[in-house]
């Protein structure tokens, strides 16, 4: 089998837009094409991933609109939702459609357009994939990371400075992100002295609610050098789940999605996590850049914190983590999302991430959807 | 209203129950009534970011119970925000846990009933 290329990309600006998700695509969709020098017409597939258009603003089947606006007919579409991991979902089938020789060209599109909603509205947008015994309660995503949170500073007694170290570390690497929704440094005092949202988490542990748009384009590697040297290959791409009802885990600080997908994708790939150079992590809540570093095997179960105390994921540390600014500051337009973490591997691996840019020949996103009720994997190495 | 966990036939319990166990994909058989049972809260937070018919705060907690040894365990609103990690707690039953119809979940989908967790003094 032909390896799968990423032979371009593109990121819209993340934040608060006025343009609404049709738009978006469009926008994130033309620039690939555009930066590839590709035209409409040499697409087989068109892929589109989002979770929720039709609840947020009443509007669905935006894959065919998105064919329609880039003048792709008669391109074959499909929307992929897969909750939060709806972008690496869109990967995961993007890479498939050409591992499987039915396309030989398929743009994958992520977006989500939420700004609109108040943060209650979205919150519950957001909360109604939970199952009846949870919903009902009330419960939300940023309190399901409050109650783990706790869980896990209580069992391995970490210091709650341990989170507010993450959220600052992502937020002075997205000043150099100039797609990030936040362009600015945080600092301790202003993290640790943020409202509460869900104790013991505050503000600064969550990210934004934010529109925006990420697109990637996929082929078979021999396609990709007739166009450009300056392409990336995804070498390992894996999913699994983990309970849809979160209380139903034995370990509530270990994501089962992102144990056994990642063991998936190091092992398609050939490589273990000592051969990552660097990593994007869905820190949607800073609890979860941890369980991700120990899920994917980056560090001891329990000794994630230290490894943040020691600043290994710091840019210039041994493993980089979230040098876009992750989602805590680039911000978490849903479909958008995992779309954009392999657009920034992607810029690492073939040298284009600017000031961001880090040592790395191996890369690796981890996309999670609901509360690690799905997750998918992919590594991405320099071609 | 009871307060129902689920047993398969090789033992295994849930709550909420499900069509095959999680556990070995056998059908689950028995269920349990567990509202005159005390469970421990393993963790809980107080949630200040309400979705729209929610009180605010919140303060949830995730308790476990024991069925003749096997552990169960639930997630649950709390009567008070004075609560721990190990405190003793009992269900006490609330016939609207959130307001129905003012999220996105259509009120008929689902009952809105169910049971707080009250620390035992």
């Amino acid at each position: 089998m032909e390896r799968v290329a990423i032979m371009g990309a593109s990121m819209t600006q993340f934040g608060q837009r006025d343009a609404w998700v049709e738009e978006l695509l469009a926008q994130a969709g033309d620039e690939c094409l555009r930066a590839a020098d590709v035209d409409p017409d040499e697409l087989d597939h068109l892929y589109v991933s989002n979770m929720a258009s039709g609840e947020f603003e009443g509007q669905t089947g935006i894959m065919n609109a998105l064919a329609h606006d880039l003048g792709a007919m008669p391109v074959y579409t499909q929307r992929i939702d897969q909750t939060s991991s709806s972008g690496g979902a869109g990967v995961y089938a993007a890479w498939q459609s050409v591992a499987s020789g039915a396309s030989d060209m398929t743009m994958l599109v992520g977006a989500e357009k939420m700004t609109h909603k108040s943060t209650a509205e979205s919150t519950d947008i957001i909360a109604s994939i939970t199952h009846d015994v949870e919903y009902k309660v009330g419960v939300t995503l940023p309190s399901f990371a409050g109650m783990t949170a706790r869980h896990y500073l209580e069992k391995y007694d970490a210091p709650r400075e341990s989170l507010a170290k993450v959220a600052r570390k992502n937020h002075r690497n997205g000043v150099d992100n100039p797609h990030a929704q936040f362009q600015k440094e945080v600092d301790l005092e202003t993290i640790l002295e943020s409202p509460i949202i869900a104790d013991p988490l505050r503000l600064y542990d969550f990210c934004p609610i934010t529109d925006g748009s990420a697109a990637l384009l996929l082929c078979p590697e021999s396609v990709a050098e007739e166009y450009t040297d300056d392409y990336s290959v995804i070498t390992g791409v894996a999913g699994a789940t983990d309970t849809h009802v979160v209380h139903e885990r034995d370990d509530p600080t270990t994501m089962g999605g992102v144990v056994e997908s990642g063991k998936e994708a190091y092992e398609m790939a050939g490589v273990g996590p000592e051969d990552v150079d660097v990593a994007e992590l869905h820190d949607m809540f800073t609890i979860l850049e941890f369980l991700q570093m120990e899920g994917l095997g980056f560090a001891e179960p329990g000794e994630a914190w230290k490894a943040v105390e020691e600043g290994k994921t710091e840019m210039d540390g041994e493993l980089p983590v979230n040098t876009s600014g992750g989602l805590k500051s680039k911000g978490h337009p849903l479909g958008a999302s995992g779309v954009a973490q392999v657009y920034e591997i992607h810029k690492q691996m073939i040298g284009d991430a600017g000031p961001r840019q880090v040592e790395a020949d191996v890369g690796l996103a981890c996309n999670v959807g609901g509360f690690g009720n799905c997750v998918i994997t992919t590594i991405l190495e320099e071609a | 209203m009871s307060f129902d966990a689920h047993r398969c036939p090789n033992g295994h319990v849930t709550y909420p129950g499900h069509p095959r166990c999680p556990e070995c994909g056998e059908a689950q058989t028995e269920t349990i009534d567990i509202s005159d049972e005390t469970g421990e809260v393993v963790t809980w937070t107080k949630s200040t970011a309400t979705p729209p018919g929610v009180r605010e705060p919140n303060t949830m907690a995730i308790v476990e119970f024991e069925v003749d040894g096997e552990p169960v365990r639930a997630l649950g609103q709390v009567t008070t925000d004075d609560v721990e990690t190990g405190d003793e707690v009992e269900p006490v039953y609330v016939d609207e846990l959130r307001e129905p119809g003012a999220g996105i979940r259509n009120p008929e989908s689902q009952e809105w009933d169910g049971y707080r967790f009250d620390p035992v003094q």
